[in-house]
């Protein structure tokens, strides 16, 4: 059971029967009143989102999920298949489930999965990927101290800006959480 | 929480911080031009005055003070005459943009004041700082404060009556379902589990009074609470009975808490024993009362007018900060 002020961002948690993270919380009290924390949370399996407000003596049950690092295989066009790599089960997800991850899915890479009753729920990107650029314009030598960016087409199909200076071809680091270009690979 | 390297730095600028020390020293200039003389008091207690919703740390030999109000009471009945205090405070658990566990309080006591001769100077000294802060620079503006009876801003931010209407109807107006015509879209529904007629007249003030009291342009006195709410403030019999209480608002933000300071001893105890057993009722420890202070009662508390004032909030909104811990060196982190 989480108390009151254990209520954070990102911590994870069980109302009406659903899994839930919060993306937001927030401490109220007149000085001499009550105390409550407002929390907005997101609904871990169709996405919903919505507010509830606690009072300071009650307490939220934690989600029972488990993060597990799985391996991408493939998709179907209606399910994204994921494999456990140490017991080999498989696991489906919808478009919905994979969510942001999806522009960052590129196939035998690893990414977290997130198991609700040992159902797969959700799934995080890794918070850096590295990936090849498929389509861009040609790279302007010398050019790396200018500011400017251009569009590139990723290997999973995602578009990044990249600097000037990044070729067609190239491996780059991308921060998932930002969808900013951060380095060319080594 | 994880740690990083960058995690010893300062969570206030430099500059931030050099401000907030200007700003700290016209405080004291304040005092020092009306003749109120600065006080120190301990912050380690072997006794309290309870409160319901204020939880004290606990420590090996005591508690670590909740607010020095119990102490500088009794240098006012020890003849000490205009006090005030710039002290830290400590209230377990309270962690948010406006509140930190730990942080900074002014109390200050007027013997011979009524609580409106108080506000009257509250107010002097919130555009004090405002105004050293460069706040009417920045295209501030000052107006004279509004002073909103509790009852009345009820009435037109929450379309209740906070005195008179049930708890049922307190209800439907926190699920926004109010029957006087007024509106609002911050319904909260689920309502929390248990909450009794006071907690659901703090949820209002914090659903829809007070984000009513913040689009208004200046300072705004709320005051003359429900008796429920009285706290150690002295309560008009009336009809209607009211506590004698006020609280400061700028930018919707919680400034100060004043009182009608409580002197008669019988009726103080009676409070504090109460709210021993509402803490028992609601699950929580009863909590060692401050005998010393009682008996400062006993010998007799002059007629007198107090307030505390949350000094972090003041100097974050004077910087033009949005929650306090930016005007904070460190503000309470665990490791």
């Amino acid at each position: 059971m989480l108390t009151h002020n254990q209520l954070r961002q990102g911590s994870r948690v069980e109302i009406d029967g659903a899994p839930w993270i919060i993306v937001a919380a927030d401490f109220v009290k007149p000085g001499k009143g009550q105390a409550f924390t407002k929390i907005k949370i997101k609904n871990l399996i169709d996405g919903r989102v919505i507010e509830r407000t606690f009072k300071s003596s009650e307490t939220v049950a934690k989600a029972d999920v488990v993060d597990s690092e799985m391996q991408y295989l493939y998709s179907d066009g209606e399910f994204w298949h994921f494999m456990d790599p140490n017991s080999c089960e498989q696991v489906a997800l919808t478009d919905i489930q994979v969510g942001d991850a999806l522009q960052w899915l590129k196939e035998q890479s690893n990414y977290q999965v997130t198991l609700w009753k040992n159902k797969a729920i959700a799934v995080v990107a890794p918070q850096f990927v590295t990936l090849t650029i498929t389509q861009c314009e040609p790279g302007v030598k010398g050019d790396t101290v200018s500011g400017a960016n251009k569009p590139a087409v990723l290997e999973t199909g995602a578009t990044v800006k990249v600097p000037l200076f990044v070729n067609e071809g190239e491996r780059i680091r991308v921060d998932t959480r930002t969808g900013e270009y951060v380095e060319r690979a080594k | 929480m994880a740690d990083t390297p960058q995690a010893w730095r300062p969570v206030a600028t430099p500059a931030i911080l050099r401000q907030r020390a200007h700003l700290l020293h016209q405080v004291r200039n304040f005092f020092w031009q009306r003749g109120v003389m600065e006080v120190e008091t301990p912050q380690l207690l072997p006794g309290v005055a309870p409160e319901l919703h204020q939880d004290p740390i606990a420590c090996q030999c005591g508690f670590l003070s909740t607010s020095p109000e119990t102490a500088m009471k009794r240098l006012l009945a020890a003849g000490c005459g205009p006090v005030y205090q710039i002290c830290r405070s400590f209230r377990a658990g309270e962690q948010g943009v406006l509140h930190n566990p730990e942080f900074t309080i002014l109390e200050w006591y007027q013997p011979g004041w009524s609580y409106r001769d108080l506000m009257i100077e509250v107010e002097s000294l919130l555009w004090t700082v405002l105004e050293c802060a460069g706040w009417l620079a920045r295209g501030g503006k000052r107006t004279r404060a509004e002073c909103w009876h509790y009852r009345e801003a009820f009435r037109h931010f929450a379309g209740v009556d906070p005195f008179t209407d049930s708890v049922a109807l307190l209800r439907a107006a926190c699920q926004g379902k109010s029957t006087a015509g007024v509106r609002s879209e911050r319904q909260i529904d689920p309502l929390p589990e248990g909450l009794d007629r006071q907690d659901l007249l703090d949820l209002l003030l914090l659903q829809q009074v007070e984000p009513g009291l913040k689009k208004r342009s200046g300072p705004v006195f709320l005051l003359d609470f429900p008796p429920e709410a009285a706290a150690m403030a002295r309560i008009d019999p009336g009809p209607p009975a009211v506590a004698q209480r006020f609280e400061l608002y700028m930018e919707g933000v919680e400034l100060a808490n004043g009182y009608q300071e409580l002197t008669d001893p019988v009726e103080q105890q009676h409070r504090l024993l109460h709210t021993n057993q509402q803490r028992q009722q609601t699950g929580k420890q009863p909590l060692p009362i401050d005998e010393r202070f009682l008996h400062a009662l006993a010998h007799g508390l002059p007629t007198c007018a107090g307030v505390a004032v949350g000094l972090d909030r003041l100097i974050m909104l004077a910087l033009g900060a949005n929650q306090i811990q930016e005007v904070m060196a460190f503000p309470w982190d665990p490791l």
